[in-house]
């Protein structure tokens, strides 16, 4: 099985109307990240571009709509249209969500949340190995951005992904701007959740950018709308982690509201100075 | 837990059905605002990938009154696969029959010339048809052969001028009164990286229809100016040559030079 190996610096999620951009010139970005179905077409400007990119730059594809988290088997046609995209660009990283986004034949197009039971953890781990064994290569599982909790739940989410860890041998995508929105709204502390996370198992991180607003009870209510830069606070969870463990693969996503490229080129420079600093302190 | 699953889901599109059972924040065992979130993403979401697979249409009704219809087909056709840039294909047919668009009768039509753009966009690489492959073959041949379209190549055909209904919403065509109110067929094709759409000549939809089907270069021209007087097969030949609309000359077995 092929082990996660991004380069350990700092990336930036594609977006197609940087490409020229992008292509004009050797950008100071360690990978680029694409979701996987975006790329599922015959073909067209899509593959055109990322056949280009894929010959500078190392490269990540990130799911979106695989529903690790559903109750119900995988979609054996999705399963096979992410194997052809991973044999097509033969990506240093594939990666998923911890959440669930088809029921039944309806695709919902959100990552929404489940109970961390025994139940759900075994199920996890059937379809976790299923894309392993499919696609020949360890899969990185991401921890989501959620709004609400479940009373059924026994695990703690830092728990469960170290339970999925050692029973899948997958490995873990951090995206700490998901970790800080889930603490806020869960009015729990991010440093205690960052404390229990497995974090030896962390092959990327993702940093992205949210809003604000409350709940009917006035509690603040962060939402992952990755639509803004990254938030100070998330650089300060950032920085922290990155001093624990050393460099490691840090992408930038900015998925709406998309800024002009030199503003994500900025907010991947900050990034890699960061980690820049951690490897020098090393 | 299926049936969390199953309850979770129903709930997302009923904007006013009640909470699942089962969930709580740390606050209240009620998280409306918080249940709410997910709903509001998933509609959100799946208008976002409507609005950016429907440009034009958008534009000619308002961001407004695309969004409300867009809720209402989302609720009624949700998608049944991720790949979203596919999702809407029945969107021209709902529009047809939700009663707040009659006024716009040809907002069907400028919906399925986008989805030809869509389509061509992601179909299949070629190359298209070399016009000196074509002026290479033996005069006594031409009549008897058939041409294989591009895998990016679509027709729309249309009783408006959705050509230029569509161009001047899309910012290919300034806005202005339309002078000639008639119909307009279109080719739509994308050769290498850009999808062009073109207006037909006279009798140019029913000949490419005919040729799509199979039939030789003659069949095809006598359906076109059977169905057309003004039909010119030399221009309407040149024109979806020089678009790239054909990717392969096909010539009956046995005659192969």
């Amino acid at each position: 099985m092929k082990a996660s190996q991004l380069p350990a610096r700092a990336g930036v999620g594609f977006k197609p109307e940087h490409f020229a951009m992008i292509d004009a010139e050797r950008q100071p970005v360690g990978f680029f990240e694409v979701h996987a179905e975006n790329y599922m077409g015959a073909g067209g400007p899509p593959h055109a571009q990322l056949s280009r990119l894929r010959e500078v730059y190392a490269l990540s594809i990130h799911g979106v709509g695989l529903s690790i988290g559903s109750l119900q088997p995988l979609d054996q046609d999705h399963l096979r249209r992410l194997r052809q995209v991973c044999d097509r660009y033969q990506p240093e990283s594939f990666s998923e969500h911890l959440a669930w986004s088809t029921h039944d034949t309806t695709f919902l197009n959100d990552l929404l949340p489940l109970p961390y039971t025994r139940e759900t953890l075994e199920q996890i781990c059937r379809h976790i190995d299923e894309v392993q064994t499919t696609l020949g290569r360890q899969m990185l599982l991401e921890n989501p951005a959620t709004y609400l909790l479940f009373e059924e739940s026994t695990y703690e989410e830092t728990d469960f992904l170290d339970e999925v860890v050692k029973r899948s041998g997958c490995g873990l995508l951090l995206d700490i701007n998901n970790v800080f929105v889930a603490s806020t709204n869960h009015n729990t502390d991010p440093r205690s959740y960052l404390a229990r996370f497995p974090i030896r198992h962390v092959r990327e991180i993702h940093l992205g950018g949210h809003s604000e607003t409350e709940d009917d009870l006035g509690a603040p209510l962060l939402i992952d709308s990755h639509d803004t830069p990254v938030r100070d606070p998330v650089w300060a969870l950032y920085a922290e982690v990155v001093a624990r463990i050393g460099p490691v693969a840090t992408l930038i996503e900015w998925d709406n509201d998309v800024p002009a490229w030199p503003v994500l080129r900025s907010e991947a420079e900050a990034a890699e100075a960061i980690l820049r600093r951690s490897a020098l302190a090393a | 837990m299926s049936s969390m699953q199953q309850r979770f889901a129903a709930a997302l599109m009923a904007p006013d059905s009640p909470l699942p059972d089962g969930l709580s924040s740390w606050n209240s065992r009620q998280p409306k605002a918080r249940y709410d979130v997910y709903r509001n993403n998933v509609m959100m979401g799946l208008r976002r990938a409507l609005a950016s697979r429907f440009p034009a249409a958008e534009r000619i009704v308002g961001e407004d009154f695309f969004a409300a219809m867009a809720d209402t087909f989302i609720r009624a056709h949700p998608p049944r696969s991720p790949l979203l840039f596919l999702y809407g294909d029945d969107l021209p047919e709902f529009a047809a029959g939700f009663p707040p668009a009659q006024s716009v009768p040809y907002l069907p039509d400028v919906m399925r010339l986008e989805i030809a753009r869509g389509r061509a966009y992601h179909a299949a690489d070629a190359a298209p048809l070399d016009p000196a492959r074509l002026a290479a073959v033996a005069p006594e041949r031409l009549a008897e052969l058939r041409l294989v379209f591009h895998p990016s190549t679509a027709l729309v055909r249309s009783a408006f001028p959705v050509v230029t209904i569509w161009a001047m919403n899309a910012g290919e065509l300034p806005a202005a009164a339309i002078a000639g109110w008639t119909p307009q067929d279109a080719l739509v094709v994308r050769p290498h990286l850009v999808v062009e759409v073109l207006r037909l000549p006279p009798g140019g939809a029913v000949f490419l229809e005919a040729l799509t089907d199979g039939m030789t270069l003659t069949t095809a021209a006598e359906a076109a100016m059977a169905a057309d007087a003004a039909f010119d097969l030399a221009a309407n030949l040149a024109g979806a040559l020089g678009a790239g609309a054909f990717s392969a000359i096909l010539i009956d077995q046995g005659d192969q030079p």
